[in-house]
């Protein structure tokens, strides 16, 4: 276990051991959880066994979440510029990059050499959509940092599932409008997740582009030119899935397909889960204040968050976005999630569920106490949550 | 010729350099920056934001 330590003027020598160090090492080898159902089926021939990364994923991480609980432990801050600095924690996140593809490639062989029933095909199809899902998720990890490596390798890991304006998108607008009302990443209080996708991902596709033209037109640019980011992470995904589809044929047709939606899907997920009817207020001058970490469901479950190179600590990665997973902290008073994210995930995709379990939790937060003014809804359910809740809100009848 | 920083990241907006892959070309004031100006690495603070370093 190593142990930093720096010498501080005026507390002396501050010294921190990482418990989190090498368990970080979960959150590289993810990915081949996707391997484990193929693994178990050629040795057992049930094809069963193929549900074991969905199962492992939604019910298991959910289950070690509820076990496990919350680990609250922040590095001090003195020690988190050497935390940062550190090369092995930047190297975990690079080399996840390639494991993304070659899970891809093995499943798409194995989806083509084997005689599966349509079902069977299917879940295979969904378990690589999950851990594509994920690669979004190293991507994000990377494409906040300021390296021009880490930059690169996010768009790379990005063409897997055909996400390339993921990073533009998501840096320059989402984090700019994150819980206002226009941001088509951030859900509003009475929609559900689907309506919610309907919005999200045509929205972020649009916005992404958007911010690319404006950027490459203030270089005398086109937008159809090769220095625009999205466009060279879909040429990686053009080469990709078309060699996949020209190696394996037509097979790969509803196999990337569905790979590529559920991929989708899951950062769909994040995006409702993660700021639910969370609204940022206007200054004077019509500006939005600075997000702050109530602005974003938290959640500081330990077992996703090792999966997730720490995603969930999203308060703090919102309001100082380039801070490096190792060094995100928690903080006391936070819109707290009651599961990780696959818990949550879960519960998301049953809309009733959603909204009792979570419009209480929202309209009880300290910051909006049942003010109803101050959360962000979904302009066609108004009234009705007007109705149900009251205009201040009524805390009795959530 | 000024440095401007951003308070969040430190990202530096250096006005002799400008910004390349922003589309800033070396010597753009900082004051010439679109009004709508974001910190191009954390974008969670604006141009009102940003700190003149010789103002320390």
């Amino acid at each position: 276990m190593k142990t930093f330590s720096v010498q501080h003027p005026g507390k002396g020598e501050i010294t921190y051991r990482d418990k989190k160090r090498y368990l970080w090492l979960i959150s590289l080898l993810y990915p081949l959880l996707a391997l484990t159902g193929i693994g178990n089926y050629l040795w057992s021939g049930n094809e069963l066994w193929l549900a074991l990364p969905l199962l492992s994923t939604y019910v298991g991480a959910s289950l070690f979440d509820w076990l496990l609980g919350e680990d609250k432990n922040n590095p001090p801050e003195e020690i988190v510029a050497t935390l940062e600095e550190d090369g092995y924690y930047r190297w975990l996140p690079l080399l996840t990059v390639p494991l993304h593809f070659i899970v891809l490639v093995l499943m798409a062989w194995f989806v083509a050499t084997h005689d599966l029933s349509i079902p069977a095909l299917v879940v295979v199809a969904l378990s690589a959509g999950l851990t594509s899902g994920l690669g979004i998720n190293t991507a994000h990890e990377l494409g906040h940092k300021k390296t021009k490596l880490e930059r690169i390798m996010a768009r790379i890991v990005l063409a897997v599932p055909i996400y390339g304006h993921f990073c533009v998108e998501h840096n320059r607008g989402h984090h700019r409008h994150v819980a206002t009302p226009t941001d088509p990443a951030s859900s509003r209080m009475g929609e559900n997740i689907y309506r919610f996708a309907l919005r999200e991902i045509p929205g972020c596709w649009k916005r992404g582009w958007q911010v690319e033209r404006e950027r490459l037109a203030r270089l005398n640019k086109p937008a159809w030119h090769y220095e625009n980011e999205a466009l060279q992470s879909y040429a990686i995904s053009f080469v990709l899935q078309g060699a996949l589809i020209l190696a394996f044929g037509w097979i790969m047709l509803p196999f990337l397909a569905i790979h590529n939606f559920f991929a989708w899907w899951q950062l769909t997920s994040a995006n409702y889960i993660e700021h639910y009817g969370l609204l940022r207020q206007q200054n004077p001058n019509g500006s939005f204040e600075h997000c702050q970490p109530w602005h974003s469901w938290n959640a500081d479950y330990l077992a996703s968050n090792l999966m997730l190179y720490q995603l969930e600590r999203h308060s703090d990665h919102h309001a100082h976005p380039t801070r490096r997973y190792q060094s995100l902290r928690s903080f006391p008073d936070l819109p707290t999630l009651p599961n990780g994210y696959f818990g949550m995930y879960v519960v998301a995709m049953i809309p009733p569920l959603w909204f009792w379990i979570m419009d209480k939790r929202l309209l009880a937060l300290p910051h909006i106490h049942g003010d109803m003014s101050r959360v962000n809804i979904d302009p066609t359910r108004r009234e009705a949550l007007l109705a149900r809740y009251g205009a201040g809100g009524n805390l009795q009848t959530a | 010729m000024a440095i401007y920083f951003c308070p969040d990241c430190a990202y530096r907006y250096d006005e002799a350099k400008g910004d390349a892959h922003e589309g800033f070309p070396p010597g753009t004031k900082f004051a010439d920056l679109p009004d709508d100006f974001v910190c191009p690495d954390c974008s969670v603070r604006g141009k009102e934001d940003f700190v003149n370093e010789s103002t320390l």
